[in-house]
């Protein structure tokens, strides 16, 4: 299967007038069958691209709806070697860009160089570790050049402009601009400063954006499209879905594509 | 950053965007300030005045009879809140105060860091909130009261395992969402950059102490210094005043728990594999994957899956040597410890003696002279230990 790259992807959105619409599940999240659904459910109901997250014991990044997605992830059995075959699996079914979510001791004791080939060889499309600021990517970064698969930074609103322009330039595929001050999980409103954070990034990088942390309404999604941000990642809202329906697996799927449906509805008619 | 915080390649920045600024901010204040004279002397008074220091480097003549050495114990037990946590909570704390942060938030295991944070939060006039595991909440429930006694407010964390690990991942958490207002005052010489170095910096005040007591006392070097390690700032602070006498063996002793050998221990040198945890590079506890593992000792001190990544540089380098000694022989330590000297040590501290009694026991070491960091004293453990000893009380 040829697998679309992330740039042609947004092409794709954007000549539609509309942003990339990007929803995220933990890999093996209750368990691998059901995973696979959700993400198929995803697919079928809009997703532009997906954000699949390998589980780590000590998500410091997340807050606690992630959490207890990679506790579940984990006690059904989830490792590094199945999260790699739940990508295969995708594959069969999707051709849109996959970005991997870890944090960077699951990189690291796979080994760097065989992380990224094992990625690239699944289709994966990108990578962010989300405990690896620039400082000490130089190694991912190389390994990620190598496998042709690009590697994502996040930015913040404590990031400066200058330290942004530095971001941008080691960052490939999109920038990930963190929407609030804090760890993943659904919230009520979405503030002011994050469309003049958008703003900013716009000002400062070349690269598409896309918001994630906090985004779990389509009103929020229809917000950050409208700011300017090529796209929206969606975690925390679904994952709240999976939380609640465990023990009825058709209501949860009912749910997440009718969710689905509605957050991608709301990134249509950017410019109008 | 100014610096890159890396021990060989052991520590760094392992941590999400949002925290660089605030890791950035903290490394311009530290390095602003730990040379600072007013700052120096406001830390030295509160030291002395507050905390108890300097403390004494006890010449422990029963035991070192017993044993055919010269046996000194470094008495930070006699400290303040009852261990050496208070250096550092003092530092940092005064740090937050030059810095204008308005609130502190600190982890904690078994609640020895906790009660040092909040009694400095206390003594500075700084809101202290401290993220503490429910496991640990509720076996600690004297310590979660002193702490709250002091003004703290305490939040039991119920993710993950419920224990240490998991309270310092909160306690991360919470300081992304506040880095404006708030000071992470972590424990121990862990974390990203510049925590270990920082952590270090406040505890050496144990090793600087020590060597000139030493010399004044013997009128040489020790022949070795023993400490335990946990998250290692007990034994970083001793060993930073010995570090280029080549000739003083340095020695850390980890938690082994039931044994090296089993699931249910602390020993992350001795039974570790390099890693990343809690923002740097070191030794972890983990599965084949990377999956952190939970820790297990008798000492909740010592009951944590990493380590400061400065140990794991030392160890490497062969500079120190670390050692595990299990549950049962700290119980040893600690008996043996309060019946020969009328010395209580803390469970932690337990493990330094025993390995101490061990070491003084090879032949080779005989009549050589031996330095304990007795970390903390045993208040905390009473129930624990009688329970370990069949004794009800």
């Amino acid at each position: 299967m040829i697998v679309e790259s992330y740039s042609e992807m947004f092409q794709r959105v954007n000549s539609k007038d509309e942003g990339a619409f990007i929803p995220f599940i933990v890999a093996g999240d209750p368990d691998f069958e059901t995973s696979l659904e959700i993400v198929k459910t995803y697919v079928e109901n809009g997703a532009d691209a997906l954000e699949i997250g390998f589980a780590f014991s000590d998500p410091v990044a997340d807050g606690p709806t992630v959490q207890e997605a990679d506790i579940r992830a984990l006690n059904s059995g989830i490792t590094t070697a199945k999260g790699f075959e739940f990508i295969r699996k995708i594959r069969k079914f999707t051709s849109i860009p996959i970005g991997l979510l870890v944090y960077y001791n699951l990189i690291y004791q796979m080994g760097i160089d065989e992380f990224y080939e094992t990625a690239h060889e699944c289709g994966v499309n990108a990578i962010l570790a989300a405990d690896l600021p620039p400082e000490e990517a130089q190694d991912a970064v190389d390994a990620s050049r190598k496998y042709g698969v690009e590697q994502i930074f996040m930015v913040a609103q404590t990031t400066s402009n200058e330290r942004l322009q530095k971001i941008s330039k080691m960052c490939k595929g999109f920038l990930y601009v963190v929407a609030v001050m804090g760890v993943t999980g659904a919230r009520k409103d979405l503030k002011l400063s994050t469309v003049e954070l958008v703003e900013r990034v716009k000002n400062h990088s070349n690269l598409p954006i896309v918001v994630g942390f906090g985004i779990s309404k389509p009103e929020h999604v229809k917000n950050v499209i409208k700011s300017g941000s090529d796209g929206s990642i969606v975690a925390s809202a679904l994952l709240d879905i999976i939380t609640e329906n465990l023990k009825d697996k058709k209501m949860m799927l009912d749910k997440i594509s009718i969710f689905c449906s509605d957050l991608k509805a709301a990134t249509r008619n950017k410019y109008k | 950053m100014i610096s890159d915080g890396k021990f060989g390649k052991y520590g760094g920045i392992f941590v999400p965007e949002l925290l660089i600024p605030a890791l950035e901010e903290l490394e311009r204040a530290f390095l602003k300030y730990k040379d600072d004279k007013k700052f120096n002397q406001e830390l030295d008074y509160y030291l002395k005045e507050f905390a108890g220091r300097p403390t004494a480097l006890y010449y422990a003549k029963n035991l070192s009879e017993k044993l055919g050495c010269k046996i000194y114990l470094k008495r930070e037990d006699m400290l303040h809140t009852g261990a050496h946590k208070i250096n550092n909570t003092l530092g940092q704390g005064l740090l937050a105060k030059y810095m204008g942060k308005k609130r502190i938030v600190a982890e904690t295991g078994a609640g020895q860091h906790g009660i040092a944070t909040a009694v400095v939060g206390s003594l500075l006039g700084i809101p202290v909130e401290v993220y503490m595991g429910l496991e640990d909440v509720e076996r600690q429930k004297l310590n979660v009261f002193r702490m709250e006694l002091s003004g703290a407010h305490v939040l039991p964390v119920k993710t993950g395992s419920r224990t240490l690990k998991d309270a310092i991942n909160d306690a991360f958490r919470d300081w992304v969402a506040t880095v404006d207002s708030t000071h992470y005052l972590i424990g121990s010489t862990m974390g990203p950059h510049p925590y270990p170095t920082m952590v270090k910096h406040f505890q050496s005040v144990i090793g600087r102490e020590t060597r000139d007591e030493i010399l004044e006392k013997e009128g040489k070097l020790p022949d070795a210094v023993i400490a335990c390690v946990g998250g290692g700032s007990n034994a970083m602070g001793i060993f930073s005043g010995f570090i280029d006498d080549k000739e003083v063996e340095l020695i850390g002793v980890e938690g082994g728990g039931d044994g090296v050998d089993t699931d249910r221990t602390g020993a992350t040198l001795c039974k570790g594999t390099e890693g990343i945890l809690h923002g740097s590079f070191s030794f972890v506890l983990q599965n084949y994957d990377g999956q952190i593992s939970e820790a297990h000792s008798v000492s909740a001190g010592l009951d944590y899956p990493g380590v400061g990544p400065e140990h794991a540089y030392l160890k490497v380098i062969g500079r120190t040597n670390y050692e595990a000694i299990t549950n049962i022989e700290a119980l040893e330590g600690f008996e043996l410890l309060s019946k020969y000297e009328g010395i209580i040590p803390a469970l932690e501290s337990s493990h330094a003696v025993a390995y101490a009694v061990k070491y003084a026991k090879m032949p080779e070491n005989k009549g050589k002279t031996i330095v304990i960091n007795l970390s903390g004293r045993g208040d905390k453990d009473m129930f624990l230990a009688a329970r370990e000893m069949g004794v009800d009380v």
